[in-house]
């Protein structure tokens, strides 16, 4: 479904801030595939996701998605085939607009865009009745403007924008780092039900080791831009969190110490 | 003075369309566009020039409108892909106007002295009706001497105002225009759910311009000539119609944020008008007028919310301290 091949790209080259994000990256994901993402602060997880949305541009290697090369489609066009959550709650919809109409943004995403109206009758009822999953009772303030909702449950309303249209692949970078812990659970138990419903092909990074074990049947370590570790299947249900340390540490040995205490 | 009241309220609801301009790309784009000054020229120009040749007077207020939508596309142009600051590609497409109206004019003033208008033109159409004696009958029975020659501009300027007001507002919840709307709001969301936030840019300040010009062409058919001079400090008036509607009567829908905005267009002349017949006040002041209006619209709002807000304090640490005696 996804498959990026031999992916670099380097920020500010030839100066003294010259930092190498990615470093010849090869990930292939199969439909159905929910992979988590673990890694240090800097260690190019975001640069990923930008990558694959479109967002940047890699300086060389090629992004392709249902087997067509999109390396070079610009960001808008990308959307169409992608979910995408973001770490900030303010970042995935229109404040001053209400839910309703940030829902029909959302439900246009892989539909030309026409001059009839964005929320009509029909939509009305199926949004509402879609937000009744989420159990927040958003379903009975479909007028509401959404800056006046909680992070959590901006949060909960993004996931569901960027999932209804069914997208090849949904990306959700530490989705729930913003919010409290029983709000993260929430989104987080939203976020595995969506993805399993729908089959989603899902990229989701997070710092929460424990998350990322417990989530999704493959997991990936990051460090200094390259993937260090990449484990599903089977395998992936046994491991621990000593594990991940325990392989952490034998691979980037010397600085494991400094690491330690951002991983955990 | 029953008179020039008269004639504000006109003019008023003419520039009630390049107020909704402006608010379409100030507060629904986010996109503080200075086109204005130099697009409202355009249509006035374009119309001018074009009824002097002959042109019906329709056809002329069309072709305005379909120069201020180019002038505007490319302001829009210049900010996303020539990646120019908003405000700077708004000021070098006014500067560049100034001169380009001036080709289109091939004068500093075109005269539609003596030459067909759409006002004109309605005018043998509305006679028949007879509805201006009706309305200046009312007038006299409230003591008025001297009436309005005709009604037919403020009727005829109410129905299409409000006919681009409720296109407006009809265009603003169809996709495209929520689309639009998330521009202004969160691009980088509307990014992800693939709109296209460039385009939609361009056509909205092109839209802009495009109501802009039709306000200049109406405003030249009105007072009989278009100046290239006309246009400096429109987007100043624009802007102040834009906050003064809104501070007085409200932003809470599209709906009643595009009345209030023709509604502050027509107050602002009103205001204009009386302040300039004060004894002190000569017409030079009127830039002064027009800041100190924005200042206190933008202000009183702020002070009189605060008020209520002390007020209400006030008063529920009144009612904890009687509780409290109350009790002990
Ligand atoms: N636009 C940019 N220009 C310059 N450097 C950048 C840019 N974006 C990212 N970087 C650098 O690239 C490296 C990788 O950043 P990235 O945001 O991908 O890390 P991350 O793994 O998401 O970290 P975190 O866990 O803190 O979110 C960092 O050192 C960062 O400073
Ligand atoms: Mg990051």
């Amino acid at each position: 479904m996804l498959n990026l091949s031999n992916i670099s790209i380097t920020f500010n080259e030839g100066t003294p801030d010259e930092k190498k994000a990615l470093q010849r990256i090869n990930l292939e994901l199969k439909q159905g595939e929910f992979v988590t993402v673990i890694g240090s602060n800097g260690a190019g997880k975001s640069t990923l996701m930008n990558v694959i949305s479109g967002n940047l541009a890699p300086d060389v290697g090629d992004v392709s998605i249902a087997n067509n090369k999109v390396t070079f489609l610009p960001e808008y066009k990308r959307s169409t085939m992608i979910g995408r959550v973001f770490q900030d709650p303010m970042a995935g919809t229109a404040p001053s607009m209400t839910i309703e109409e940030n829902l029909a943004m959302a439900y246009s995403r892989n539909k030309k865009r026409k001059l009839k109206l964005g929320v009509s009758k029909k939509r009305k009822e199926y949004f509402r009745e879609y937000l009744t999953t989420l159990n927040l009772g958003l379903e009975d303030r479909l007028n509401a403007k959404v800056g006046l909702l909680s992070g959590g449950e901006r949060q909960a309303l993004s996931l569901l924008m960027a999932t209804f249209t069914e997208p090849n692949i949904l990306l959700l970078d530490e989705h729930t780092a913003a919010l409290d812990p029983s709000r993260a659970e929430l989104i987080t138990k939203i976020t595995q039900d969506v993805v399993q419903k729908f089959g989603l092909t899902t990229l989701m990074v997070t710092h929460n080791m424990q998350q990322a074990l417990d989530l999704g049947n493959r997991l990936i370590m990051m460090d200094k831009g390259q993937i260090i570790l990449d484990i599903n299947g089977d395998k992936k249900q046994q491991l621990t969190i000593e594990d991940l340390l325990q392989e952490f540490k034998r691979i980037r040995g010397e600085q494991f110490e400094s690491d330690r205490a951002v991983l955990g | 003075m029953l008179l020039s009241l008269f004639g504000a309220i006109e003019s008023g609801i003419i520039y009630g369309i390049m107020a909704l301009g402006v608010y379409l790309t100030f507060r629904v784009l986010d996109f503080p566009d200075l086109t204005v000054d130099g697009s409202f020229v355009t249509g006035a120009g374009v119309a001018a020039i074009s009824i002097v040749n002959g042109v019906s007077p329709i056809v002329a207020t069309m072709l305005a409108i379909i120069a201020g939508f180019i002038a505007g596309c490319i302001t829009g142009l210049l900010h996303t892909k020539g990646k120019i600051n908003a405000l700077l590609s708004g000021i070098l497409m006014m500067i560049a106007l100034y001169s380009i109206n001036l080709r289109i004019m091939a004068s500093p003033t075109v005269s539609l002295l003596g030459e067909s208008t759409i006002f004109r033109q309605l005018q043998p159409l509305w006679s028949a009706v007879g509805l201006d004696s009706f309305f200046n009958g009312i007038l006299q029975l409230f003591g008025a001497d001297r009436v309005p020659s005709t009604w037919v501009i403020v009727f005829f300027m109410i129905v299409v105002v409000l006919i681009i007001k409720f296109l407006t507002d009809y265009f603003l919840k169809t996709e495209v225009g929520l689309a639009l709307r998330a521009t202004g709001d969160n691009k980088r969301m509307i990014r992800s759910f693939s709109a296209n936030t460039d385009n939609l840019i361009i056509v909205g300040v092109g839209i802009s311009n495009a109501m802009v010009a039709l306000s200049g062409a109406l405003i030249a058919q009105h007072g009989g000539f278009a100046d290239v001079q006309m246009g400096i400090g429109m987007i100043v008036i624009g802007l102040a119609s834009v906050i003064i509607g809104e501070a007085l009567f409200g932003k809470k829908t599209i709906a009643i944020a595009t009345i209030a905005v023709i509604g502050g267009a027509v107050i602002y002349r009103i205001v204009v008008t009386l302040a300039l017949r004060v004894d002190f006040l000569e017409t030079g002041d009127m830039k002064l007028i027009t800041a100190v209006l924005v200042i206190v619209a933008l202000v009183a709002p702020k002070i009189m919310n605060a008020r209520k807000e002390q007020k209400r304090r006030l008063r529920k640490r009144a009612e904890l301290s009687t509780q409290i005696e109350e009790a002990s």
